[in-house]
């Protein structure tokens, strides 16, 4: 293997370029690690270098991290600890380096890259977007091993440290800059420049002392053992609101840090190393780097095989028709991801001007977090525009349709748009509930039709499913699937069968929620029940959110395509004839003060005539629902509504909340053991009727031994 | 006939606008930038046009503001278009728009450009406030200080009359007097009545008032959408009274002159803000890419006089020129627009053009023609419709276009009167 470091002696000063051959970005390695240390040991002993700067050779990467694949092939706790250790001595060595060793930070710097420049003596950081810093480790189920944990609070004060290494999150070089991790910020036509001189400064004077910031109060928060006792706690009952306890790291984090803050850096590494190598080796972790690979291979998935040698024209402008709730989401989110031209297009004028405030208000956002500079705000304001003609559609690249749900209308809009547009122009349907093939039948260009499922609030929801029906050309699919990335989403390709993959696996699951409803078990318990096992709100409250009429209305498609297993209880229905829609109107399950939802609506129960059984075990109550959701993804996995269980877990965790720690709902069966589920399935059934009744297609897994996954 | 200027033809092939709103309404919060930005905008999108195949974008403003005082270039950064688009300002008055249209042509008229867009836009709701003089050279000392003590030397020459602001003045540097004192004049030295005055405002508003009733004036209107959930929505100008009269006209105050005048508020052109805009192409191009032109442009001329003279008797010199150039007479035109400042400008330009006494002033052999009402501005003009001065030369070339198209007349003549003695004639063709 070719050499990831080369070093230029500069006058005394070695500029150390990392460049790994045959990477896009860089990233720390076994043989890495090594090459860097041989090098360290040479550029000690090598009189004529006076001072080290170290910088990438990446376009836009510093170093991206560690190499997750490797880390992936720990086999145990004790593996994990001893590479901590190995990464430990390597920073060691470079913050106790005989000479100055300054990092020149351009892009990407995070984990183990980051942890790396932290134990530089100096830091110079581009000004550039691309610039982050940060310790995004928790977000794999691990802390950062690399004295990351120990070095960072030293240098910004525990509680800086504390908000970024907890969250796993990464600061702009500005913000980088005033909170202390980086020493100087420049433009990065001068970083390598700044760096050399700042180098050649330190030769002669030595490193200057970095005085506290933010006075009296952040001296006591910060330096004081009574002051850093208070964030501690503080931040350890953030850690356990935010994460129900279902992330171990975060806590092991603080751990880490309130370690070496107390008893000193040697035992706070020690302590780090230790707790990286434990948390490498739990489940949770397994799963999050699962999502992590799964997220990382699907950001080069095209939905089509042969995807990537295909050549097709980007999107440049999108048009969208109808400009409500969902059609305003969507042009705000391409404009602020995508940067394309969004046009709107509604019936009548007020409503595309609300269409375009609505898609507006993304960007405001944005601005007001000052995410978005006020001149690049303008520019994309400019983007949006709308009519209540189809002015503008001729050169649309592709027109998302966002209109009422329903098969005609729709219909109608695809016949006029593409009377409006030009011949390659793609028309996507923004349907829950339609099959794609259905509104494609009339078309004239039905190759050029597909389905966008789009999930609300857009601008927030990750996910995005894409819907081929039988006639859509590939290189349809390989458009709406680039676009889709362009807008910040992360794309499954999904088959076209009712509910396609996210509603199809939800609708059961919330049935199953309504026939709880209906048999006396509390709202609030059944919610509580699944925000236990790891679901951001439970399926009662999602109800409310989504919409009891829109929910009714997916239940009966649903009820109607695959018959009795599916048959919804009659508490939407009843819910609905008392005017009873969810939050949109302050009534539902919930009762609604201000907008801000409070407890359940107690007349809900009178309504249904129900007394609300208290005692109704949490267990029964979490069987019934999770397993009426893995018993449909396995039908559906099975009948190929999703290309691989990769896609179905994304899928479920980014469009439903499925607990991402437990890695899907395919990797709990998994986990569970097909034959476990089926069992379990076949007591259910037992107990409440054939809508338990195992799939087929499982119970051929359970008696052939086979698993979604290979084992790894 | 034998198109007599040199080069390519150049076609008019889309006109858009902002609807017109007087001052202080409608636009009161909107800057110029943001109107002349929209209503480009709307006519890459109206026009069906790639914001890849402009080359050149000019246009007009004549109170500049101080932020983006080259509002062209802001135009052409829109993220509709690529960001090399090179585009610049002008202002030649209130024939601003009619000059920018001018300028795109000649460059494609030479070669140097196949595609571009001319517009201007005013708004007299977003007019830099100047400091005097004197404030000026205090702000200007303490900005150059280098101690607290030289700044609060400086500020300490402050005197209350100081603060009085400055705002620009509609009045002729070179006279100091206002556009309104010069058709007053005009009006006097003219002979021109002020029933004349009103019977021309009153047609103004009535044509005006139709030709958006039954769409054609709100065709070439792109509508605005504002208030703070963007849904109050303007389709059209807000000047036009359908309802007003002779009496309501006559019972108007005159404002230059309240003893012996006759130039009221109801014969003059209103403050207005808005912003037009107008696509041009050589007709190659535009035969390239498929469209059909509105026009194309024959001529067009520019003349001055002594601003101490009749201030807005330009027009009178330029046309003549400009049908010269077109070769074609009076009798061939089927359209002419004349932009209304004030009816009495527009009266004194009519008699003038009609006159044995005028023809002999030009040298020419006979009088430059009589204007026939029927045919002369058939959809009211800029006292109904409003005047944003830089845009009003593209609002009257898109309308004339459009109108020249309806009637499928052969020849149209814009005639625009503007600050500083100035006249301004343009040549619209068909076929």
């Amino acid at each position: 293997m070719a050499g990831a470091f080369s070093a230029v002696n500069e006058n005394g000063i070695a500029v150390v370029t990392f460049d790994l051959p045959g990477e896009p970005v860089n990233k720390i390695t076994g043989p890495v690690l090594d090459e860097f240390s041989t090098l360290l040991t040479r550029l000690a002993e090598d009189g004529m270098v006076r001072g080290v700067v170290l910088i990438s050779g990446k376009p836009d990467t510093f170093i991206a991290g560690a190499d997750i694949e490797q880390f992936a092939r720990l086999r145990s706790a004790a593996e994990a600890t001893a590479l901590a250790r190995t990464g430990q001595e390597l920073a060691d060595r470079v913050a106790g380096f005989p000479k100055p060793f300054v990092a020149a930070i351009h892009g990407a710097c995070l984990g183990g890259g980051f942890e790396l420049a932290l134990a530089c003596h100096w830091r110079v950081v581009s000004d550039s977007p691309k610039t982050q810093l940060g310790l995004p480790e928790v977000q794999l189920g691990i802390i950062p091993g690399v004295g990351g944990t120990q070095r960072l609070p030293r240098l910004v004060g525990a509680r800086a440290a504390l908000d970024m290494i907890l969250a796993g999150k990464s600061e702009r070089a500005d913000k980088a800059y005033r909170l202390g991790m980086a020493d100087e910020i420049v433009p990065e036509s001068i970083l390598r420049r700044t760096a050399v001189a700042a180098a050649e400064r330190l030769v002669r004077s030595g490193v200057p002392e970095r005085r506290g910031r933010g006075g009296v109060q952040a001296f006591f928060l910060d330096r004081t053992p009574i002051g850093r006792r208070i964030v501690y706690s503080q931040a350890e009952k953030q850690v356990r609101e935010k994460t129900g306890g279902h992330y171990p790291a975060p806590l092991a984090a603080l751990e880490a840090v309130r370690t070496g803050l107390e008893r000193g850096l040697q035992a706070g590494l020690v302590e780090e190393a230790r707790l990286f190598g434990e948390l490498a080796m739990t489940d949770v972790s397994r799963n999050l780097v699962q999502i992590f690979f799964a997220t990382t291979s699907l950001k080069k998935d095209d939905g089509v095989p042969g995807a990537a040698a295909m050549r097709v024209p980007p999107v440049r402008r999108l048009a969208v028709v109808g400009a409500g709730f969902m059609g305003a989401a969507i042009a705000g989110t391409a404009v602020l991801n995508a940067e394309v031209e969004a046009r709107l297009k509604d019936a009548d004028l007020p409503r595309v001007g609300k269409g375009i405030r609505g898609a507006r208000r993304i960007l405001d956002d944005r601005l007001e977090r000052r995410r978005l500079r006020q001149p690049k705000y303008e520019q994309l304001v400019a983007l949006l525009s709308g009519a209540a003609d189809y002015s503008g559609f001729l050169r649309a690249d592709l027109v998302i349709e966002a209109v009422f749900e329903d098969l005609e209308v729709k219909r109608r809009v695809l016949a006029e748009v593409e009377r409006e547009t030009g011949e390659r122009a793609i028309f996507a349907t923004n349907t829950s509930t339609i099959p794609i093939g259905q509104i494609a039948a009339g078309a004239a260009r039905p190759e050029q039709v597909i389905g966008m499922h789009f999930f609300s609030p857009v601008e927030k929801m990750p996910l995005l499913e894409v819907i081929p029906h039988a006639g859509t050309a590939a290189d349809t699919v390989v458009r709406a699937v680039r676009f889709g990335r362009k807008m910040g989403k992360t794309v499954i390709v999904v088959g076209d069968s009712p509910g396609f993959w996210v509603n199809r696996i939800l609708l059961p699951y919330m049935n199953e929620a309504g026939i709880l409803v209906r048999e006396g078990v509390p709202i609030d318990l059944i919610d509580r029940t699944m925000t236990e096992y790891g679901f951001p709100v439970g399926p009662v409250t999602l109800l409310d959110e989504v919409g009891l009429d829109v929910g009714a209305k997916v239940a009966k498609v649903m009820h109607g395509a695959f018959g009795e297993r599916l048959e919804p209880s009659d508490v939407l229905d009843r819910m609905l004839a008392d005017g009873r829609q969810g939050r949109k109107n302050g009534k539902g399950f919930y009762e609604y003060r201000e907008g801000k939802k409070a407890g359940p609506d107690a007349q809900v129960y009178a309504l249904l005539g129900l007394t609300p059984q208290e005692n109704t075990p949490q267990a029964t109550v979490e069987r019934r629902l999770l397993y009426s959701m893995l018993n449909e993804a396995a039908m559906a996995a099975h009948e190929g509504v999703i290309r691989t269980p990769r896609d179905g877990d994304i899928g479920a965790i980014f469009g439903i909340g499925y607990p991402a720690f437990r890695g899907g709902p395919l990797r709990t069966i998994d986990a569970l053991g097909p034959a476990r589920v089926v069992d379990t399935l076949r007591e259910l059934a037992g107990i409440y009727g054939p809508r338990f009744k195992p799939a087929p297609s499982l119970v051929a897994m359970a008696e052939r031994g086979e698993k979604f996954y290979p084992e790894r | 006939m034998e198109n007599q200027s040199a080069g390519r033809r150049v076609a008019v092939v889309a006109g858009v606008r902002t609807p017109f709103a007087r001052s202080g309404t409608v636009f009161r919060d909107v800057p110029a930038v943001a109107l002349a930005r929209y209503a480009v905008k709307e006519l890459i999108y109206r026009a069906e046009i790639d914001g890849r195949e402009i080359d050149q974008i000019v246009f007009g403003q004549v109170v500049q503001s101080v932020l983006t005082p080259n509002v062209a270039r802001e135009v052409s950064l829109l993220p509709q278009f690529p960001p090399t688009i090179p585009a610049y300002s002008l202002n030649r008055a209130c024939a601003s728009a009619a000059q920018a249209i001018e300028n795109i042509a000649t460059q494609i008229a030479i070669g140097h450009a196949d595609a571009g867009i001319a517009g201007g836009v005013e708004s007299l709701s977003d007019i830099p406030i100047l400091h005097s003089r004197r404030m000026t050279r205090i702000l200007m000392d303490a900005s150059r200080a280098r101690s607290l003590g030289q700044r609060l030397g400086a500020f300490s020459r402050v005197r209350p009359k100081d603060l009085v602001p400055v705002s620009p003045a509609i009045a002729e540097p070179s006279t100091g007097e206002s556009m309104g004192q010069s058709a007053e004049k005009m009006a006097k030295e003219n002979g021109i009545t002020r029933e004349a005055q009103d019977r021309v405002a009153l047609m103004s508003h009535q044509r005006a008032a139709a030709a958006t009733a039954d769409g054609r004036l709100t065709a070439e209107i792109v509508p605005w959408l504002g208030g703070r959930e963007l849904d109050e929505v303007t389709t059209a100008d807000n000047g036009i009274r359908p309802d007003t009269s002779m009496d309501a006209l006559a019972a108007l105050k005159p404002v230059f002159d309240r003893k012996y005048g006759s130039v009221t508020a109801g014969n003059s052109s209103p403050l207005t803000d808005g912003a037009a805009a107008v696509l041009l192409m050589s007709e190659e191009k535009a035969a390239a890419l498929g469209y059909e032109p509105l026009a194309f442009i024959r001529s067009f001329a520019v003349a001055a006089v002594d601003p101490g003279w009749q201030l807005l008797m330009g027009p009178a010199f330029a046309v003549p020129k400009a049908l010269e150039r077109a070769g074609i007479a009076w009798s061939d035109l089927g359209l002419v627009e004349i932009h209304e400042a004030f009816a009495a400008q527009v009266l004194s330009n009519v008699q003038a053009w009609g006159s044995q006494e005028w023809a002999d002033r030009l040298g020419l052999p006979g009088p430059v023609g009589d204007v026939d009402w029927e045919r002369t501005n058939v959809m009211g003009g800029s006292i109904a419709i409003g005047h944003p001065f830089a845009a009003t030369g593209a609002r009257i070339v898109t309308t004339l276009a459009n109108e020249m198209k309806r009637q499928d007349v052969e020849f149209g003549l814009v005639s625009i009167c503007a600050q500083g003695g100035m006249g301004y004639a343009l040549v619209l063709e068909r076929n």
